[in-house]
């Protein structure tokens, strides 16, 4: 069951927008973040939409795979939408006892539902066309210049990448200690919250005691590996801004600008 | 010529009064295939970290190519030297994508990019795990993912490759790759392999047997004369290869076949013989 999340991982394949500047894709990934907040209406959804199934197309990571993404945030997102929709204030449209529906409510709800499924769409392409220590040597040279005011900006990456290293090792081990504890008798998934939250510390102390080691270990074979920190580093990968990643920013930043373009076609709706 | 020379070697943990290693003395001969033996608490694990630095003697040295472990300066030069590969492969795989992974070291050495690439895919070609460069580890066996750390460690060229127990977690069949890939090291590349192992049929296949006891040496010899002293062996609490435990019983039953024989092979050519 918790295989099922695939945030934060790769998908491997050989198109064009896997091999794009992670700098790219990362600035690009934030233009996204904020043009969401900014659609006003729907059409503006429709073209991002749009933009989504293309990029999916040209970075050949199918739908299916990306819609997976969103099961684990499937709460969130019906919290969410539920909230929205019976705490907007509007004219009424259907109310019963302190429960009320508004036309107002409506449209917000479908406008946060939308959000989020394009924010997480749209930035696990991020996660999906970059390889994780890729992403985090991107990461490493946006950050670099602020290493003069304190910024660790080495660290910082290699501490992402590790994390994102480890997160499907954790995971399965979390799978294989929910296991063992099942096996012993415990209840996982019976009784209300409270009891729920309570079996979950025979899971989270092993589960920190391993990590804790694995650490130690980690440590010990980077040593071994002549691991120094982040002075005379090379890199396998040197970064390379390329034509590709021109050509690229001029495509996104125009379908950034057409969907919000759209805003002005408010009116009609 | 010797490529790893402990001598007086004392060691201990800092939170610990037993001492681990006590005026302990060895010497690696260049190109050599050894294997450490030995309870757990034997020292192997810290002789194995104190050969690169990782732990720093409390008496006595350890040079690696003539190069002392105290000194500060050499430490990235002695630790490029003499590898060292862990038990757990999990837990020494630091990127997500194979090649990634191997580049670690060689990037950490500041070796220029293209030269990692080349490092890269030979040390990929080395252990066989090529066509899998672009692949994450965690879909990988225990065996391949214990190949690829290996991969990292050769990737730095050294002239030393220590390994810790790198079979103890494997299934049979990853066990055979990683045995496989040590001996190809050691036989192809001239590497000197160091391996430490609780497995006895691995043992069998080194130039050289040390036993460990209680931070000392016990024994030192060829496969042969150590698997040999069967009591002593048994007596400490080790094994023997199941080769040789069967060619001992037989030749203590009166068969007329030696009293240790190593490998299969040799075994049916004698037990033929008698028949």
């Amino acid at each position: 069951m918790l295989k099922d999340i695939t945030i934060g991982q790769y998908y491997p394949s050989e198109s064009v927008v896997h091999k794009l500047d992670p700098r790219l894709k990362i600035v690009l990934s934030f233009i996204y973040i904020v043009a969401i907040f900014f659609i006003k209406n729907f059409w503006g959804f429709l073209v991002l939409g749009g933009l989504t199934i293309a990029l999916s197309y040209a970075a050949k990571v199918p739908m299916k795979f990306l819609l997976k993404g969103l099961k684990p945030l499937l709460i969130l997102m019906t919290i969410t939408a539920l909230l929205n929709l019976f705490m907007t204030d509007g004219e009424i449209l259907w109310k019963w006892g302190v429960l009320r529906v508004t036309k107002e409510g409506i449209v917000m709800s479908a406008f946060m539902l939308l959000r989020i499924v394009f924010l997480v769409l749209g930035t696990s392409f991020l996660t999906y066309t970059t390889t994780p220590i890729t992403l985090t040597s991107g990461m490493e040279s946006l950050l670099k210049p602020f290493s003069k005011i304190g910024v660790p900006a080495h660290e910082i990456a290699m501490m992402m990448s590790i994390a994102l290293r480890f997160i499907p090792t954790l995971i399965e081990e979390t799978d294989k200690i929910m296991a063992a504890q099942k096996a012993r008798g415990a209840a996982l998934s019976e009784g209300n919250i409270l009891k729920r939250a309570k079996a979950l510390v025979p899971i989270l102390i092993p589960l920190f005691v391993s990590a804790f080691r694995r650490a130690d270990e980690l440590a010990v074979a980077m040593e071994s590996r002549c691991y120094h920190g982040g002075n005379d580093r090379t890199k396998l990968k040197e970064l390379k801004y390329q034509k590709k990643d021109t050509i690229a920013l001029i495509l996104f930043v125009g379908a950034i600008a057409v969907i919000l373009l759209c805003n002005l076609l408010g009116a009609a709706l | 010529m010797e490529i790893i020379k402990a001598e007086n070697l004392t060691f201990r943990y800092e939170d610990s009064a037993k001492k681990v290693l006590e005026q302990f003395h060895l010497t690696i001969e260049k190109g050599s295939f050894t294997a450490l033996l030995g309870h757990n608490g034997s020292g192997k694990s810290s002789l194995a970290k104190l050969f690169n630095g990782i732990l720093l003697p409390e008496g006595g040295s350890v040079y690696v190519s003539g190069m002392d472990t105290k000194n500060e300066e050499l430490l990235l030069e002695i630790r490029k030297n003499c590898g060292l590969v862990f038990q757990n492969p999990d837990n020494q795989l630091v990127a997500s994508i194979i090649e990634d992974d191997v580049a670690f070291a060689p990037e950490n050495l500041g070796v220029p990019s293209g030269e990692i690439r080349e490092r890269v895919d030979d040390a990929l070609k080395c252990v066989g795990m090529y066509e899998y460069r672009l692949r994450s580890p965690h879909h990988l066996s225990g065996g391949q993912k214990q190949r690829v750390a290996i991969a990292g460690i050769v990737a730095m060229r050294p002239s030393v490759i220590v390994l810790d127990e790198p079979t103890a977690m494997l299934d049979p069949k990853g066990r055979k790759e990683v045995v496989e890939t040590i001996l190809r090291l050691n036989r192809d590349y001239g590497i000197t392999a160091i391996l430490i192992t609780h497995n006895m049929e691995e043992a069998a296949l080194a130039d050289r047997v040390v036993v460990m006891e209680k931070g000392k040496i016990l024994l030192d010899g060829t496969p042969k004369e150590i698997f040999s002293q069967y009591e002593m062996l048994k007596q400490t609490g080790l094994d023997v290869p199941q080769i040789t435990e069967l060619s001992y019983k037989l030749h203590q039953a009166g068969f007329p076949v030696e009293s240790c024989i190593l490998s299969a092979d040799e075994l049916v050519e004698q037990i033929l013989r008698v028949l």
